[in-house]
């Protein structure tokens, strides 16, 4: 059994975004750049699959230009046996993603497609659904528990009521959610070994998807600055404010 | 405990300047023999870049020997010095401008480039590994390795996944050996390992104590018709008094950004001094602010500098191993640069290990060569003529001494038959609080002057919040037993983070807290602490700031 992993470069959690001066978008120039965190639980929960012995190969994909290869070099450091990269340099949105995602799926056959459940740059939380969606697979997504057994899945799910556990069908697309596990450090040989891994390079044209954005951004700002509060000595006080600024 | 073990040539422990130009020296030069080596560098930053704070003013001089074709190559020197202004500030409000002929040779910047040194420092990474060299960032150097006969074997790498009590975690990783014939130590100003290393082989033994300063920088994005593309302004004076050496620096980058930041020389002796509120309050003064207005700061950062210069640059050589760069000190304090002369000391390590490859075996061997080849280079030349600037501001306060550098800069070319020498370490300048002054700092305004933690904030500073604090006490009484009574306990104002505060227990008692979680790297505490008692360590790897572009 296959399992193929999508994975995404993004700006790190670490890094405080700033808006580009012009309103295009989020400031990405000498900006520090990693793997998006759900799809490093993604990756950690499909290299535990494979090393439980439910599965031979985890392929990790990307979509998006050259500089996506150092987050595939990650992926296959941390133990993903290899790399496909669908090259462009287009900004690609949620659906032409998941349309990727697809005719991937259908050239690798894998019985697990793992995701994670959203990407924090643009925080769609989008693309598991399409593609279960487009390939007529079951979906579980927010997982915080996978099992495997044969050619079912057990996930158990994070949702709003607590916790909600599925039993699906493989070929499956599950998203991870924060509580899935915890991604293991890379070991330095690894690292070494990552660089003489396959990575295949796929242009985005050979795949026959379409790619033009459903969406267009119309402008990014910075949220607003937080005014400075002031300080009530008492509840009368309190009130006279928030009566004043007509929020009571 | 067992640990897994890798084997190199060479390990270079650093990927800064000097690090890096070591690195891509070592592979040129290897190539030119047709011989096959492994180089390995390991950084404790995220990625390469995330911890490299400076000004910069760069002088190409290294870069020009490394990769005569930098240009072609798309080094990001991409901004020249245009012009260079310096001020002698008065007041707040006030400042003269100095005439041209008045300046300190060296202080001159025809030639040079406005660069952000961690964008350098990402470039030489991947010329290093177009070479071949391996950089392995986000992983720290905890430990030296030593063989049976004492000399250095290699390094170690920081243990992943230990919990603040100490237990391993569930992700926990034993740290790897990196077994190395020499291992480099570039690690930057007060490494660490370098000062296990000075004092393990005495290499301090014909040198002086060393000088520093803390730099704390800024960068701003700022109006475009105030912006003026490779203008360098730098200046003296307020809002330090004439016996606290430091001073400013605002360079014009690419892209409607300016780099300004205030160093002050951590030898100052009222300890109620607070480097980071002299800094906002330097930025208040109408010949900074006049840029400023208008703007908005995007990134925050600070990091000790070794200003000593020739006299206390160590020994290089030891059984083993060599020191290159800041770790050894030879940032030119005349010239208020040290990224050239990192670079070129990383070329000359390069070198060394090269030629005495040449003639024999160098595994674990001292190569003293390489103290006579900084004897013969020009680092050498530029540290010896400039030796007496930091001595002679130091005596006579920055009016009377920097009437002096010129003299001695400007008319006897640095060539005056006498070296002066400062042989207090910086630890030991502080006067108890009876013999101080306060220092009332006015409040941030917010538009051009801010407090310590939203400025933190831009550093995007990260630590994994369970594990050890990497900031270690020798003795946990020192800070409330004589620190606070002698100093108000220094380390809450002269730390840059705001890492170190005292405040009360649930019973109104006072309490030492340490917030390592909030700590940039600078090496302050380690450096300044009355008492030497602060030891500054390898927090797990890929902690620490993440600088962008500083």
């Amino acid at each position: 059994m296959k399992i193929l992993v999508g994975v995404k470069r993004v700006v790190d959690f670490n890094v405080r975004i700033q808006v580009k001066p012009d309103g295009s978008g989020v400031a990405t120039d000498g900006v520090k750049m990693s793997m998006n965190p759900f799809d490093e639980i993604a990756v950690e929960e499909a290299l535990r699959i494979k090393e439980a012995g439910n599965a031979e190969e985890v392929i990790v994909a990307t979509i998006g230009p050259k500089a996506c290869q150092e987050q595939l070099r990650t992926a296959l450091a941390m133990g993903a046996d290899r790399a496909i990269h669908v090259l462009t340099d287009e900004e690609i949105q949620p659906l032409t993603g998941a349309r990727i995602l697809k005719a991937l799926a259908d050239k690798e056959s894998p019985k697990i497609v793992m995701l994670g459940k959203q990407a924090i740059d643009d925080d769609n939380n989008q693309t598991a659904q399409m593609l279960g969606a487009l390939s007529h697979w079951p979906q579980a997504t927010f997982a915080s528990k996978v099992k495997i057994d044969g050619d079912t899945a057990t996930v158990t799910r994070e949702v709003d009521a607590g916790l909600e556990t599925l039993s699906v069908d493989l070929p499956a697309v599950i998203s991870a959610d924060l509580r899935l596990n915890e991604p293991r450090y890379v070991k330095l040989p690894d690292i070494m070994k990552a660089k003489r891994k396959p990575l295949e390079v796929i242009e985005i044209a050979d795949l026959g998807v379409e790619v033009a954005p459903a969406v267009k951004v119309l402008k990014t700002v910075a949220p607003a600055k937080r005014e400075a509060g002031i300080k009530v000595e008492s509840v009368t006080e309190l009130v006279t404010a928030l009566k004043e600024k007509g929020l009571i | 405990m067992e640990r897994e073990s890798m084997e190199f040539d060479v390990v270079i422990v650093g990927a800064g300047p000097a690090g890096l130009s070591a690195a891509c020296k070592l592979m040129q030069l290897a190539e030119q023999r047709e011989q096959e080596l492994m180089v390995c560098v390991i950084e404790k930053g995220s990625e390469v870049g995330a911890h490299i704070l400076s000004g910069a003013v760069l002088e190409p001089t290294a870069i020009n020997e490394l990769f005569p074709n930098w240009k072609e190559l798309g080094a990001p020197l991409n901004t020249q010095v245009k012009g260079d202004d310096v001020y002698y500030l008065t007041g707040e409000q006030r400042g003269v401008r100095t005439p041209n002929f008045l300046i300190p040779k060296p202080m001159h910047n025809d030639g040079n480039y406005i660069v952000s040194m961690g964008n350098v420092c990402r470039w030489l990474a991947e010329q290093a590994e177009g070479m071949g060299v391996e950089i392995f960032p986000g992983f720290a150097a905890s430990d030296i390795l030593y063989n049976e006969d004492g000399s250095v074997k290699g390094v170690l790498t920081g243990d992943m996944g230990i919990a603040e009590d100490g237990s391993e975690k569930d992700s926990y990783m034993p740290g790897m050996e990196l077994l190395a014939k020499q291992t480099v130590f570039a690690e930057g100003c007060r490494g660490h390992l370098g000062k296990q290393l000075m004092e393990r082989f005495d290499l301090n033994k014909d040198a002086d104590p060393q000088h520093y300063g803390l730099g704390i920088k800024e960068v701003w994005t700022i109006d475009p018709k105030k912006h003026q593309e490779g203008l360098v302004v730098h200046t003296a004076g307020w809002p330090l008094d004439n016996h606290t050496e430091g001073g400013g620096f605002l360079y014009h980058m690419e892209n409607n950004q300016v780099s300004l930041g205030f160093i002050v020389a951590l030898n100052y002796t009222n300890p109620h001094l607070s480097p980071f509120d002299e800094m906002q309050r330097w930025k208040s003064n109408p010949k900074i602010s006049q840029f400023l207005e208008g703007g908005e700061r995007v990134s925050y950062g600070a990091r000790a500098v070794n200003k000593g210069g020739m006299q206390s640059v160590p020994k290089l050589s030891f059984p083993g191993g060599l020191l290159v760069g800041c770790d050894a000190g030879f940032l030119n304090g005349a010239k208020i640069k040290g990224n050239h002369t990192a670079m070129k000391t990383g070329m000359l390590a390069a070198e060394t290990i090269i030629e005495s490859l040449k003639v024999g075996e160098v595994a674990n061997k001292e190569l003293g060569l390489m103290d006579e080849k900084y004897k013969a280079s020009w680092v050498f030349d530029e540290l010896h003529k400039t030796r007496n600037f930091g001595p002679a501001l130091h005596k006579f306060g920055t009016l009377l001494g920097g009437t002096f550098a010129w003299f001695d800069q400007n008319i006897c070319g640095g060539n005056l038959p006498f070296t002066w020498r400062n042989t207090t370490p910086d630890h030991a300048t502080l006067k108890p609080l009876t013999q101080s002054h306060v220092i009332n700092y006015p409040k941030p305004d917010g538009k051009v002057t801010f407090d310590k933690l939203s400025s933190v904030f831009l550093s995007s500073t990260n630590h994994e919040e369970d594990q050890p604090c990497h900031l270690k006490l020798a003795d946990a009484g020192i800070p409330l037993s004589q620190n606070l009574p002698l100093y108000d306990e220094p380390a809450q104002r002269y730390c840059p983070a705001g890492v170190y505060e005292v405040v009360k227990d649930e019973e109104g008692n006072d309490k030492f807290q340490i917030n390592g979680q909030n700590c940039v790297h600078c090496k302050t505490c380690d450096i300044k602490d009355p008492a030497q008692n602060i030891t500054w360590v390898t927090p797990e790897g890929g902690g620490g700031p993440n600088y962008g572009n500083m």
